[in-house]
């Protein structure tokens, strides 16, 4: 297991994902916020009157330097904790739905992800739900969060595990590896074309 | 979209983008960069073995097509998705044209899908009124430039930033400075409220996995996750040729894709679709999908013996990144939709003969593209075989006819190049060169220094050579081809002198004629198969152990190319006849096992020729045997790079072929060598005539010469 989460490193590591070990939970709330905080506020990708919706709030909350951290896939537990964290000085607004709502931009979007491919330093995570799925895209800083038993060496050793994921109704399984990628112009690789413009990946021991 | 061009429209184009300094910078940049990403992304692995299982995979699926497609849809139907089949590309628009117009959809957004542009969809799309945005940055660069991608992966390749720039100062209105990062954040901004604001999203995909009804999409930017994610109705166009039993398939394939398409280990995204998906702003949570499977000639292709490995493509680039005239050309030129080897081929299929009968010509059969392809196909031969069926199709034209009748029968062959011997009297001056072409040649010819047809051809001299050996180490065949026997005699004459050295047994039938090669690239596939004939029965009673040769081309034919031809004529006999065949560097070096000899050593490069490192595997022999003839092998960049010759496409394409040559000869200048040995006498013909043109210090020379 020690190998595996070594070589998932490594190879993470090789696409410009930041990787750290965290002890807990707690610890891996603790850092985003604190990574949060010491980002620039998102540039804002939308103007407000742009968008139709229940939005516009929001919206206006970011171009006043309110950062925005969403987590829809934590448990009950973890997103209040991350909640109490970032109200203590209310410069964070965190939501956990209707991320459709914030086109213009999110900060940060803290997910918790289902497997590890240690060949590949892939991310693998069930994103059935909108709001999971739109928190790896529409962030600036992608946090994910990964316990280090979930990750399998190969990606045909788990194919199985893949399998029982994929064939539920209704499936949206993806496979992350890296952050958002283009050399498009001149084959310059350039990150952030559409989806995050940083991987920061938070391996939790368990 | 093009109307049918002439061949000298088409070259027109071609000498253009020759002159387009942009281009052909970034296209040699990515050629030498490609092949470094290529092999560390699959350093340690047996890259063979996984293209092969890609291969099988793909196979199997071909034939197993339409029991996947059944049961993909049975699947798929459960989950909710509407399953549509289109046999044409003008189906595929009027279902999706009718799901938009039926879903009230008016702006929509889409994925990169070369299988949409396969059926010209935004056009149809934008003619119905709907306003249609290409999300992969390339595509909407290229979309905005109203053009067509030029590489299947990097549909923006040919384009450089100051262009971009300038693009994205139209579209935005605001001057925008030509810093990639930045510009990459306008598409980001831009995009964005197309994305918000569409009602429909297309995406194409990779896989489609029959077992689940599942779909795979592989993207680097992650906009088909936006695509498929925003919009309230989601249409995937997918070619029926993708469809796959399993996940663990579909998870096989992408493991080489990625590492063949770009170099990477795997894409920033892969995105798995059952059903559709949750998607908040629509009644009942669920998001309207369409799954519209598009067979556009594809059925027709599975059942073709020939071709039905064209399927087996995964869409991967990989065949135009090594290809030397997409090199020189760029994608546009080398391509009607589908760009590189395979679009070659199925442009044939897809968009019809008219858009293939001049690309599929502009292929120098140098084979890199099959030593690269993730799914196992055989390009340069379908690329032969599309060539020959249009000939049949269309009528042969006069020159490849008079080829294909001449070389039909040997006698007159020989004849004829006998007399042409003192018919180019008068322009070789007494040289061994043609310093002035026939007028029969056009001007652009004039790129090499072409030698001249020999007085005594090597047929005539071989009796006296031919040395009586009692007691020999080997008893070998002479395998000449029509350029030694003809134009370079003593390239043989000096294997002869190192055959008797090693008391090797040599017989020289002269029943052979020309391999058949020159007649298959120019479509006469019919003359190539009665040489092929006329061979196999010229060593059919030689009592011997090899059939040596000292061309590749010649060689890779016989070995590799022969057997296919005659197998409903002469099967048994062509398996034995191509075991024997053997090049001479290996013959020398492996079964004689040549002595080292006392030379000048001198600093030698080498150009090893596509017939020899990718058509008969054998790249050590020549490099040692340099070495063994007392001089000094030194590394070339890109040796195993085409020289530009390919027979006939030197004289069909001669501006391509100059550029290639060039690149070549700097290449080797280089390497600090003065010395350039190869193995086969096209290579020579075209290294060292335009050695001479460009007056470079470079000796061009037969390995065989070197002893």
């Amino acid at each position: 297991m020690k190998a595996n989460t070594q070589m998932f490193i490594e190879k993470a590591s090789l696409v410009s994902a930041r990787v750290h070990r965290v002890k807990d939970m707690a610890s891996a709330l603790s850092f985003s916020i604190d990574l949060c905080r010491s980002k620039l506020p998102c540039e804002p990708q939308m103007a407000v009157e742009q968008i139709s919706g229940s939005g516009g709030k929001e919206i206006s909350l970011s171009r006043e330097r309110v950062r925005i951290i969403a987590a829809p896939n934590l448990d009950e537990n973890d997103f209040a904790r991350l909640a109490q964290g970032c109200g203590k000085t209310k410069d964070i607004l965190s939501i956990r739905e209707n991320l459709r709502d914030y086109p213009g931009g999110i900060d940060m979007g803290v997910t918790l992800m289902d497997f590890g491919i240690a060949e590949t330093g892939t991310l693998v995570l069930n994103s059935d739900s909108e709001d999971t799925r739109l928190s790896t895209m529409l962030c600036e800083i992608h946090v994910a969060i990964l316990e280090t038993s979930k990750i399998r060496e190969t990606v045909l050793s788990m194919a199985d595990e893949l399998n029982e994921m994929i064939k539920q109704p209704s499936s949206y399984t993806a496979f992350i590896t890296g952050a958002s990628r283009t050399a498009d112009i001149e084959r310059v690789l350039a990150l952030g074309v559409h989806g995050p413009l940083e991987l920061v990946i938070l391996l939790v021991e368990a | 979209m093009r109307t049918e061009e002439s061949l000298t429209e088409y070259k027109y184009r071609l000498d253009t983008a020759l002159e387009n300094p942009f281009l052909r910078t970034a296209m040699d940049n990515f050629a030498v960069a490609y092949r470094a990403s290529r092999e560390t992304a699959f350093s340690g692995m047996d890259v063979d073995a996984m293209i092969q299982e890609v291969a099988r995979i793909k196979a199997a699926a071909i034939k197993n097509n339409e029991a996947l497609l059944a049961e993909f849809i049975k699947k798929a139907k459960k989950t909710g998705v509407h399953v549509h089949l289109a046999d044409t590309a003008e189906d595929a628009n009027r279902i999706i044209g009718e799901i938009a117009r039926n879903t009230g959809s008016k702006r929509i957004v889409k994925s990169k899908s070369m299988t949409a542009e396969e059926i010209h969809l935004n056009k149809w799309l934008e003619n119905l009124g709907l306003e249609v945005t290409e999300t992969d940055l390339g595509e909407w660069i290229v979309q905005l430039r109203h053009e067509g991608p030029s590489h299947m992966v990097m549909p923006a390749i040919h384009l450089s930033r100051f262009q971009v720039a300038d693009l994205f100062t139209q579209v935005t209105g605001k001057d925008q400075a030509a810093e990639i990062e930045r510009l990459v954040k306008v598409a980001r901004k831009q995009l964005r409220e197309k994305y918000v604001r569409a009602d429909m999203g297309i995406t194409g995909a990779n896989y489609a996995v029959a077992a689940t009804g599942t779909l795979g999409i592989v993207t680097n930017e992650g906009n088909a996750r936006l695509v498929s994610t925003l919009p309230r109705v989601h249409v995937a166009l997918v070619g029926i040729d993708k469809l796959l039993p399993t996940l663990h398939s579909a998870l096989s394939i992408n493991r080489v894709l990625p590492k063949n398409a770009t170099g990477q280990a795997i894409t920033s995204y892969v995105t798995w679709i059952t059903g559709p998906s949750e998607c908040k702003t629509v009644t009942d949570n669920k998001r309207e999908m369409h799954i519209v499977f598009l067979d556009n000639g594809r059925k027709k292709i599975a059942q073709d013996p020939v071709f039905a490995q064209v399927l087996q493509c995964v869409r991967c680039g990989a065949c135009a990144n090594v290809c030397p005239v997409y090199r020189m050309v760029g994608g546009h030129q080398m391509g009607y939709v589908y760009i590189g080897a395979i679009g070659l081929i199925t442009t044939y299929f897809f968009h019809g003969r008219e858009h293939a009968r001049n690309l599929v010509q502009n292929c120098t059969n140098c084979g890199a593209c099959k030593a690269v392809c993730a799914g196992g196909i055989d390009l340069p031969k379908l690329i032969k075989e599309i060539h020959a069926r249009i000939q049949d199709e269309d009528g042969h034209p006069l020159k490849s006819l008079l080829l294909g009748k001449v070389l039909k029968n040997r006698k007159l062959f020989h004849t004829l190049l006998r007399t042409a011997k003192l018919a180019q009297k008068p322009v070789t001056g007494g040289t061994p060169f043609l310093r002035h072409l026939p007028m029969i040649f056009s001007k652009e010819h004039n790129f090499r220094v072409l030698p001249a047809i020999t007085e005594i051809p090597f047929r005539d001299r071989f009796e006296k050579l031919s040395q009586p050996i009692k007691t020999p180490s080997h008893k070998i065949a002479l395998f000449s081809g029509c350029v030694q026997d003809f134009v370079y005699p003593e390239q043989l004459e000096a294997a002869m002198k190192l055959f008797a050295r090693t008391n090797v047994r040599v017989s020289f039938p002269m029943g052979q004629s020309c391999c058949g090669l020159p007649a298959l690239m120019m479509g006469e596939k019919s003359a190539a198969r009665d040489v092929a004939l006329q061979n196999l029965a010229a060593f059919e009673n030689e009592d011997v152990d090899y059939i040596v040769t000292l061309c590749a081309s010649c060689g890779s034919h016989l070995k590799n190319s022969l057997p296919s031809l005659v197998q409903d004529y002469a099967p048994d006999k062509a398996a034995v006849f191509a075991k024997k065949i053997i090049p001479f560097s290996q013959f020398m070096n492996q079964v004689v096992g040549v002595k080292p000899i006392a030379g000048k050593g001198r600093k030698t490069a080498f150009h090893s020729p596509c017939h020899l490192c990718r058509g008969l595997g054998v790249r050590k022999d020549p490099k040692e045997m340099i070495n063994t003839s007392g001089n000094r092998y030194v590394e070339t960049r890109e040796e195993e790079t085409c020289c530009g010759f390919g027979g006939s496409f030197s004289v069909n394409f001669p501006a391509v072929s100059n550029e290639i040559l060039t690149k070549k000869l700097e290449d080797v200048q280089t390497s600090g060598a003065d010395l350039l040995v190869t193995e086969c006498p096209g290579c020579v013909m075209q290294l060292r005539g335009g050695a001479l043109k460009q007056n470079r210090d470079i000796t061009v020379i037969h390995l065989s010469e070197l002893f």
